[in-house]
């Protein structure tokens, strides 16, 4: 890993006593799209405005771009961007007004007028801020964390409200920030966006970090592995046992299970076929970071 | 300084959409002076150190106080009370907005809404009561100055006291309607009891309202009037720092 932008070295963050966070540390290589996955409530935010110099750390040592994000909050807000999870424009102004404004009031602006056109709100320009949809608002929050043509990006919780189809834009918008060069830290409480958009992913829950991996080393370590369902009229299919990618087999009725590591769907589907048996509804069922997520922390992530 | 005029800009431009402040700054001020003007009509005064003044010459620059006083009392607390509450304040911050920049844009505004506001009235007064143009020009832009400085620095201050947009309105309007009745705006002072000329006293549109007459009508800078202007502000703006939250 090249030099680190963020280095988060046992933070800890607590309200009236209560520990939010609880000895986070990490590090956000340059041109990574970081997530922090976790259920709501869980300290993700608390971290990142802790990195955006937005709160006070209560310990351990935060380090974003080289800067200390307490001492030179200004220095380093004019170097990253931030879409916050709570925050507004006043009601009456106008989308075009408000990138305009911050715009000027950043030096070294992107241009906003592109901005605009980029995150699709070309024609809400002269809208105000409060006939934005939901979706609309967030587009223009990211839209103002980028005015600032920043090397950090913080998304916190962007694609929250949207739709289906515009969380799939939003995504492809988040890997054009990181193929300009900049590097996104994404707070998500989405187990598929996580899996899909981050490069790394850290799990937070209660506070606490449980597993930083990349979202296929996640699974691979913690979800314990792959599915393999069919229904066959063979009374004994104990010999897929012997296949080394199989560990377990649970056969009821017609049904049978089989979990498994690595290629176990080919190898179980071409032993099957050997024997001449072709199941129509050979199944798999791959293990997501909800798996992982429900394996290190003994719980469902909505709850 | 470009920041700051273009956030000054985009908030008058604001401000005549959400026409709040500028029924407080514009429409009351014009309203008192029409309907005390109806209730005490416009003779010339017939004793004292404003022998010979008209009655409304007398009261103008009084409602040019009044003009600059609900900046401070109710526009500017629930304003920035609002931003807060909202998460405007914060956007600001996290785009490394400077505070100054921010407070500074808001003084810009005031003194923009004070300035129409004072003309408004000044051309009501001479337009229905023949109110002559003020008499030392300097000095009454000095007191205008200083007390819109000084209702600014106000206004900061119960934005800081104050924890929501609510609680702003409704303290903002008690203190706006106390001050109004007792600072000589509303009638001549000798008709208020010991008491209430005590409250007058201690709040700072009554000194605003006596700086603003002496150079509009009489020998120039009321020095006394303005002097507690000045410290009202100061003290105001260092309360003010100390108190004020962007969360």
């Amino acid at each position: 890993m090249s030099r680190p932008v963020i280095v988060c070295d046992a933070l800890q963050k607590r309200y009236d006593g209560v520990p939010a966070v609880k000895n986070a540390s990490f590090e956000v290589a340059p041109g990574e799209i970081f997530g922090l996955l976790g259920p709501n409530g869980t300290g993700k935010t608390s971290t990142v405005e802790c990195l955006q110099g937005l709160r006070h750390a209560d310990g351990g040592h935060v380090h974003v771009l080289g800067l200390d994000p307490q001492r030179q909050a200004r220095e380093l807000r004019r170097r990253i961007g931030c879409q916050l999870q709570q925050s507004a424009l006043p009601d009456r102004i106008r989308c075009g007004e408000a990138l305009d404004l911050f715009a000027s009031l950043t030096p070294g602006a992107a241009d906003w007028r592109l901005l605009l056109e980029q995150w699709g709100l070309a024609e809400k320009r002269q809208a105000s801020f409060h006939s934005l949809s939901g979706g609309q608002r967030q587009r223009l929050f990211v839209a103002l964390a980028l005015v600032n043509d920043p090397e950090i990006v913080f998304l916190d919780e962007m694609t929250t409200g949207l739709d289906p189809a515009a969380r799939r834009v939003a995504w492809d918008l988040i890997r054009e920030i990181r193929e300009r060069g900049a590097t996104v830290v994404l707070v998500t409480h989405f187990m598929d966006e996580a899996e899909r958009l981050c490069d790394r992913v850290a799990i937070m829950d209660n506070g606490r970090i449980v597993a930083i991996d990349t979202p296929r080393g996640l699974v691979e370590a913690h979800a314990g592995g792959v599915r393999v369902t069919f229904t066959t009229d063979l009374p004994d299919v104990s010999r897929l046992r012997r296949l080394p990618e199989v560990d377990e087999i649970v056969h009821e009725g017609a049904c049978v299970l089989v979990r498994g590591s690595g290629a176990v769907l080919a190898r179980v589907a071409h032993a099957l076929v050997e024997r001449g048996v072709t199941p129509c509804d050979l199944g798999l069922d791959q293990p997501t970071l909800e798996d992982v997520f429900l394996r290190l922390t003994g719980h469902e992530m909505e709850e | 300084m470009h920041g700051l005029l273009k956030l000054a800009w985009v908030e008058i431009k604001l401000l005549t959409r959400e026409p709040l402040t500028l029924m407080f700054s514009f429409a009351l001020p014009l309203l008192v002076l029409l309907v005390l003007g109806g209730i005490f009509g416009n003779q010339r005064i017939a004793h004292g150190q404003f022998h010979q003044v008209l009655t409304m010459q007398f009261y103008v620059p009084g409602y040019i106080g009044l003009v600059v006083a609900p900046i401070g009392t109710i526009s500017l607390p629930v304003h920035l009370a609002s931003y807060r509450e909202h998460g405007v304040l914060r956007r600001f911050r996290a785009s490394g907005v400077p505070e100054w920049m921010v407070l500074g844009a808001q003084f810009v505004v005031s003194v923009g809404i004070a300035t129409i506001g004072g003309l408004l009235i000044y051309a009501l007064g001479a337009l229905v009561y023949g109110v002559g143009p003020p008499k030392h020009v300097g000095p009454l832009l000095l007191a205008f100055i200083v007390g819109v400085f000084a209702f600014s620095a106000i206004g900061v201050l119960l934005a800081g006291v104050l924890p929501t947009a609510r609680a702003a309105q409704a303290a903002g309007l008690l203190l706006w309607f106390t001050m109004m009745f007792v600072s000589g705006t509303a009638g001549p002072l000798d008709l208020l009891p010991g008491w209430l000329l005590l409250i007058g006293k201690a709040l700072p549109l009554y000194h605003l309202v006596f700086a603003l007459e002496g150079p509009w009508n009489q020998t120039g800078t009321n020095a006394q009037q303005l002097l507690t202007a000045v410290v009202v502000g100061l003290v105001a703006t260092l309360l003010a720092l100390r108190v004020f939250r962007w969360e």
